[in-house]
């Protein structure tokens, strides 16, 4: 397959990335509002094709621990999920980053707590940039806005979590996963050889060879000095994520007085709200983090020591902010703006609420 | 008719002297130290009558350590 | 004849099977794990499969089997070994994938994803240690713990109207069409070891065939659970497991295949 341009859901073109990735298994369980995902996947039947394995599991408990099985065999796998599926995960993902094993995980989030609603949200935030599950870990956090972005990050994703050997997420919102878009999706690659996924995986768990010390992944150490080596390894990785991979957007900044901080479908919503301001006179810009995971702090010291104020747009009762305020140590006033329960802001809404922002501060 | 002569060695250390090999032992060669311990304070197991071994593996059969290597010859007898 | 003469390597008749390492085993002394895990070593070195094979470990007493056999070994969360073998076996599926787990593991924690496993005809061995006790975490009640048993959970007994009924897990796996061989072994005597590995080598032969999942249940004891020696365990459990769960084969269709 060539490079190919198409119109599709955020959600499809997941699955289509996923296959010209070379992604060598999906394993999933139905959930709205991403189960596209699985759908495409099986409706592609890539295993005629690529060899990628497709399987349907009986939970998302049983996804991320296939996901888990198959990653310790040097294999690149990935699941899909949304928020009461993604939390049902957060055991097998607190395995996945302790045996520092590469993983993708998509959750196109939906509203909650509890069983919640089907309309978007970005309330798994915390859950996802704290790592979620039990234990000091934390995996690469990805925040696509566009569908273009969500095939993009299939590939960066996986990318990364082979060369960090760490989980990595897409965290898309109801939104970018359901709306339809041009996308640009890449031309097919091979799937890894064996030989290759034993050079470049030499502690995959494949069946000893002759010779060859026995592979075991386990995340459990009983010896707590051996076990704290672990943690700072584990650290120590994760430090070297936050030096090198930082990915964020600016729009608008330069001259700004006022910067919206949003990621995902809401940093869309601000573009056209900074259009709007600007048309009024009100010099605002966006900073849209990419990564949640590391969070772009850098950039946003440098505009706290600049700007008047910043005002966090998310579909969540306040949770990025926390981030934001950490970056900026109190240089600025920081505060938050979002709706809840599956409603999405206009951008009319979003510009009345930085008027009343300026007018406060 | 051709007769087994048998022979055990235990591996004394590794041995937790759980009694399994002398309970399945059908001529009553092992029997556990009675008094002396290995280094992980168990009566480990021994050839107590060790003339009597036929080399059926009975012993190291059910040994849940894999601690007993049995030996076994034939002999035609005269 | 001179006992040096006998002690020659080529009269040696058994002996510790060389992939079952010389470190030594955390199991009390008698327990069933250490002749399963013997025996797993055992089928695997004769099959000349080390180089394919690869266990999963649950968690549990067994949950360091994967230092004792000298194989490739993925240990995983407490119960999902299914769901982490069907992954390991769907994409490397030249590969001989088996789990390893007790009771508590395979029938209570995971039982969703061992009947699926099980019923998606995963070709993948299971072998099921039920000793009717949770034997890690100090002696609790198991779901296959009999009426009546006293652990230090049901510590007047289980009993069937506050604690629900002990599960003949192995026979459900039965029904389900994706099994191909479904049996329940036990490990007391010379004579039942050798059917036990009979068994486990059928199992790991039926994998590689593709013939769906194969169940090897090993009615086991856990001495120190039941507070008894090992050798009256074994009693114990000839004379209460075994009139619940008795031995035999309850399923080989891998035969007619």
């Amino acid at each position: 397959m060539d490079e190919e341009v198409r119109l599709m859901k955020g959600n499809e073109a997941i699955a289509h990335a996923a296959v010209r990735y070379g992604v060598d298994g999906y394993f999933g369980y139905p959930i709205t509002p991403q189960s596209e995902v699985l759908e495409t996947l099986e409706a592609l039947m890539p295993w005629e094709t690529t060899g990628m394995v497709v399987l349907q599991a009986e939970s998302e408990v049983a996804s991320i621990n296939m996901v888990y099985g198959g990653a310790a065999t040097g294999k690149a796998v990935m699941t899909s999920s949304s928020s009461p599926g993604i939390s049902l995960m957060q055991e097998g993902l607190s395995y996945i980053a302790a045996g520092e094993l590469p993983a993708l995980v998509v959750n196109v989030m939906r509203g909650g707590p509890g069983l919640g609603t089907i309309h978007p949200s970005q309330a798994d935030y915390h859950q996802a940039t704290r790592g979620g599950g039990h234990g000091d870990y934390h995996f690469i956090v990805l925040a696509p806005s566009t569908v273009q972005e969500m095939a993009d990050f299939v590939g960066l994703g996986f990318d990364l979590a082979f060369k960090y050997r760490t989980p990595a997420m897409i965290l898309a919102d109801g939104i970018v996963g359901q709306m339809m878009e041009k996308v640009v999706l890449p031309p097919q690659r091979p799937r890894r050889t064996e030989r290759e996924i034993a050079e470049q995986c030499p502690w995959a768990v494949t069946g000893r060879p002759a010779g060859r010390r026995p592979n075991v992944m386990t995340t459990l150490e009983l010896d707590s000095y051996k076990m704290e080596e672990n943690n700072l390894r584990y650290q120590a990785t994760y430090e070297r994520i936050r030096r090198n991979e930082v990915r964020y957007e600016e729009y608008l900044t330069d001259d700004a007085d006022y910067i919206f901080v949003a990621f995902g479908s809401m940093a869309r919503i601000c573009t056209k709200a900074i259009d709007d301001a600007r048309s009024m006179g009100i010099r605002v810009g966006l900073v849209r983090p990419i990564t949640l995971w590391p969070f772009p702090e850098k950039p946003l010291a440098e505009l706290s020591k600049r700007v008047k104020g910043m005002l966090v747009v998310e579909l969540n009762a306040g949770q990025m902010i926390d981030d934001v305020r950490i970056a900026t140590s109190g240089r600025v006033p920081v505060e938050h703006f979002g709706r809840l329960g599956g409603i999405v802001p206009s951008p009319a809404e979003v510009t009345d609420a930085l008027k009343k922002f300026i007018s406060r501060i | 008719m051709a007769k087994f002569i048998g022979a055990v060695d235990i591996n004394m250390e590794r041995c937790k002297g759980c009694d399994l090999c002398v309970v399945a032992c059908p001529c009553s060669v092992l029997s556990l130290q009675p008094k002396e311990v290995n280094n992980r304070g168990y009566h480990y197991a021994f050839a107590a009558n060790a003339e009597a071994c036929i080399g059926c593996a009975a012993c190291a059969t059910v040994c849940p350590d894999g601690c007993i290597t049995v030996y076994r010859v034939t002999k035609q007898s005269e | 004849m001179n006992i040096d003469d006998i002690k020659r390597a080529e009269n040696v008749v058994c002996t510790k099977p060389r992939l079952l390492n010389d470190n030594n085993m955390h199991y009390c002394p008698g327990c069933s794990h250490g002749v399963v895990h013997k025996l797993v070593a055992e089928v695997i070195e004769e099959m000349g499969a080390e180089h394919i094979a690869i266990g999963i470990a649950p968690v549990g007493c067994a949950v360091f089997a994967y230092n004792y056999i000298d194989i490739d070994w993925i240990e995983a969360a407490h119960g999902r070994a299914p769901a982490v073998a069907t992954a390991a076996k769907r994409l490397n599926p030249d590969r001989l994938v088996f789990t390893y787990q007790g009771d508590g593991d395979l029938a209570a924690i995971g039982t969703a994803e061992t009947i699926h496993a099980a019923n998606r005809g995963e070709n993948i061995a299971i072998i099921f240690i039920n000793n009717a006790i949770y034997g890690m975490t100090g002696g609790q009640m198991a779901p296959t713990t009999l009426e009546g048993m006293k652990t230090s959970t049901t510590p007047y007994g289980r009993r069937v109207d506050l604690n629900g009924h002990p599960l003949r897990i192995t026979e459900l796996l039965a029904q389900l069409p994706g099994t191909c061989y479904v049996t329940r072994q036990s490990v007391h005597t010379p004579a039942t070891v050798r059917k036990a590995k009979a068994a486990i080598r059928k199992a790991f032969e039926n994998s590689m065939k593709g013939l769906g999942t194969s169940v090897v249940e090993i009615v086991s004891t856990c001495n120190s659970g039941w507070k008894m020696t090992p050798d009256k365990a074994n009693k114990w459990m000839v004379d209460n497991m075994f009139p619940f769960y008795p031995p035999g084969d309850l399923k080989n269709t891998a035969a007619e295949k």
